[in-house]
């Protein structure tokens, strides 16, 4: 391992909007952090502006959103916009919950890093987290 | 999936059988296993509808009466949702249960910057009366048993249901809702929370005192194992907890002076049904054992209707898969199996595609014909218990009882459900099972069909038919908004609201004021923002 990948990578996960189903965040959460990361959990019902404020105070390297009411598309065009404001580039986005196959390339478009769908395995989240991690 | 753990041999032949809950299961059972348990019929069974009540509630079971079937349904606009109830009722269903969108089930009204993108999304949007005046338009409501899905403002809808009931001509002794009001079970398993739990647990008794002096065909509290399951508690944990959640709001309504007779027997309960078939029967024949010795000898109840375990069973949600997604509709019906078997007073199951969308008309429908195929055609309405006095179950069920206790005798160290929530200890637990549940999937140590077994690798994409979602909601919603604040008596709202907040200051019962307030058209959100200032929110503890 490179001087690089000492620093353990910081995952901010987080439960926007009103959604209140927590069981997926909090499963991948303790996933995240067996894998050795450090995983901050925001709770639920967090409004975007308290994410990102959240996100800076931690100095995340990923956001990890976990939605499962359908509003992935609303939220996530939210996100990425207010990070922008911010001049968060180096900040990435992963969003997992119950995500429609046809949208996955839709929330790429929107400037989501990685999608992963309900039912995607542990290592696969793992390693797609440090992937996107390792591209800041 | 928290289904068994099996250990096999080389030549596939099962060793070793260990339930969710953590019990055995011997490969034969026989008379000396009911002598070694001391099974007593008298005082383990009794005959149906004999105390405990272990083989159901009712003498005749479902000869009497099948189980009603109800659905979870709403989305979009009242009127989209008015249409679907009255395809469900016209299709033989005999209960409706309400869906109510995010912003509606957190006190936010359509028109909060706060909700844009979730008004409608997965539910009914309700902002004022005039909401429920179009869903349950043409709906008979003296015939017709209304579930209503909504926890943290149930208080706020109950008054809503008695308003709009009253506007069609019904009279308030008629009607029967259910709503779900059940907070403890929101802070552990669905998040639906606003207040913090002392004040959140005085509302529910609020609900519950009215209910038994105005309501009396409505069950003011539908206590969840069920999201508790779902969030991963096994099923001994299901119970135990839903037990120790009735006993928190019990304790409020008694402290207000009133014998456990006067209330208890208007609870319900709502339980889930995945996972191994004889864990289920078993734990749904010992909880309403439990359920009856609670209620008999803590509280006193003496009217044997206080200790009827009444409930919902189905559902399944954790059960199903994304994976090949029919395979979901073979796996409700052997959920149905279950809950008919175990005695259900109502059955309703998630739909197939419920990892994908909100349910289309079909696949609701599917769910539907489902609960009337085991119903008319596979023989359950035969005869009550019909699983009774086998050597396996018998002894199964008195097994998962004595891990029930176990579940309880955690909570009650605590001091109570209330505390072992504010303190986050039950989310805790239930987080770190629902891991380990999670990995024993993913290394195959749980077997799921099409998901670790028989897996099919070259089936990317699902074709299944997705529910849209149609943003213009927002705005029909919005405009009816605005309209109904246009039209109502300003001086009346305002009133009513400065009334509303003087009873929950003083410890008033609020459902009069909430009444009044519905009747003026106050919207969700001004009677929610009332109790948000009075008892502020919660604040959720660290578990991870």
């Amino acid at each position: 391992m490179g001087t690089g990948s000492d620093r353990k990578i910081r995952v901010l996960v987080a439960k926007p909007g009103l959604d209140g189903h927590d069981r997926g965040a909090k499963v991948v959460a303790q996933a995240l952090k067996e894998a050795g990361m450090e995983v901050i959990y925001t709770g639920l019902h967090q409004t975007i502006d308290q994410i990102i404020q959240t996100a800076l105070q931690e100095g995340v390297d990923v956001i990890g959103l976990s939605i499962l009411s359908g509003a992935h598309l609303p939220i996530c065009e939210e996100l990425i916009k207010k990070m922008k404001e911010k001049g968060m580039d180096d900040v990435k986005v992963a969003v997992g919950g119950v995500i429609p196959n046809r949208d996955v390339e839709k929330l790429k478009a929107l400037g989501v890093d990685a999608v992963f769908p309900g039912g995607t395995p542990f290592d696969m989240i793992v390693e797609g987290i440090r992937e996107i991690a390792e591209k800041r | 999936m928290g289904v068994a753990y099996y250990t096999k041999d080389e030549k596939d032949r099962v060793l070793e059988v260990t339930y969710q809950s953590g019990l055995k299961v011997k490969p034969v059972y026989g008379p000396e296993d009911l002598k070694e348990i001391g099974f007593d019929y008298e005082k383990d069974l009794g005959d149906p509808g004999q105390y405990p009540y272990t083989r159901g509630i009712h003498p005749q079971g479902y000869r009497t009466r099948a189980w009603t079937t109800r659905q979870y349904t709403g989305f979009g606009t009242p009127a989209e949702t008015n249409e679907r109830f009255k395809l469900m009722i016209a299709h033989g269903q005999t209960g409706l249960n309400v869906a109510f969108d995010l912003p509606t089930q957190m006190g936010y009204d359509s028109d909060n910057p706060r909700v844009a993108g979730e008004v409608g999304r997965v539910g009914m949007a309700v902002d004022t009366l005039r909401d429920f005046e179009i869903a349950f338009k043409d709906i008979p409501l003296d015939k017709i048993g209304v579930g209503l899905t909504i926890n943290a403002v149930a208080s706020i809808m109950l008054a809503m249901f008695q308003a709009v009931a009253e506007k069609y001509g019904y009279k308030k002794e008629q009607i029967s809702a259910t709503p779900q009001n059940d907070i403890l079970k929101e802070i552990i398993g669905r998040g639906m929370w606003i207040f913090p739990v002392r004040p959140s647990i005085r509302l529910i008794g609020d609900t519950i005192e009215y209910s038994m002096n105005e309501l009396p065909r409505c069950n003011p509290v539908s206590i969840c194992g069920y999201h508790i399951r779902e969030s991963g508690a096994t099923p001994a944990q299901e119970i135990g907890f839903a037990i120790q959640i009735a006993n928190a709001y019990i304790d409020n309504v008694l402290e207000r002076g009133y014998h456990i007779d006067d209330f208890v027997r208007r609870f319900s309960f709502n339980f889930n049904v995945f996972g191994n078939l004889w864990e289920q029967v078993a734990k749904f024949r010992a909880g309403r054992k439990l359920w009856a010795k609670n209620v008999k000898e803590k509280y006193g109840a003496e009217n044997p209707k206080s200790m009827f375990l009444r409930g919902l069973f189905g559902g399944g949600g954790y059960g199903l898969t994304k994976k090949e997604p029919e395979n979901n509709i073979v796996r409700g019906a052997f959920y149905a199996l279950a809950a008919a078997l175990s005695g259900a007073q109502t059955i309703a199951l998630c739909s197939y595609d419920e990892a994908y969308t909100i349910p289309t008309p079909h696949s609701a429908l599917l769910s539907l014909r489902t609960l009337q195929i085991v119903m008319e055609e596979v023989g359950l309405r035969d005869t009550v218990d019909p699983l009774a006095g086998s050597y396996f179950i018998e002894t199964l069920t008195k097994q998962m009882e004595e891990k029930i206790v176990e579940e309880m005798e955690r909570i009650e160290k605590m001091g109570g459900m209330a505390e072992a929530v504010e303190q986050g200890f039950v989310q805790k637990l239930v987080a770190q099972q629902a891991y380990q549940f999670e990995k024993d999937l993913q290394t195959g140590k749980l077997k799921k069909v099409g998901v670790n077994l028989y897996a099919d690798e070259s089936k990317k994409e699902e074709d299944v038919e997705l529910h849209e979602y149609d943003p213009s909601v927002i705005d029909q919603q919005i405009e009816r908004l605005k309209e109904v604040k246009r039209e109502r008596n300003d001086k009346d709202v305002s009133n009513a609201l400065k009334d509303l907040k003087k009873a929950a200051e003083e410890g008033k019962n609020v459902m009069p004021y909430l009444v009044t307030a519905v009747k003026a058209y106050a919207t969700v959100q001004e009677m929610t923002d009332v109790f948000r200032e009075v008892f502020g929110e919660f604040n959720e503890p660290r578990i991870i």
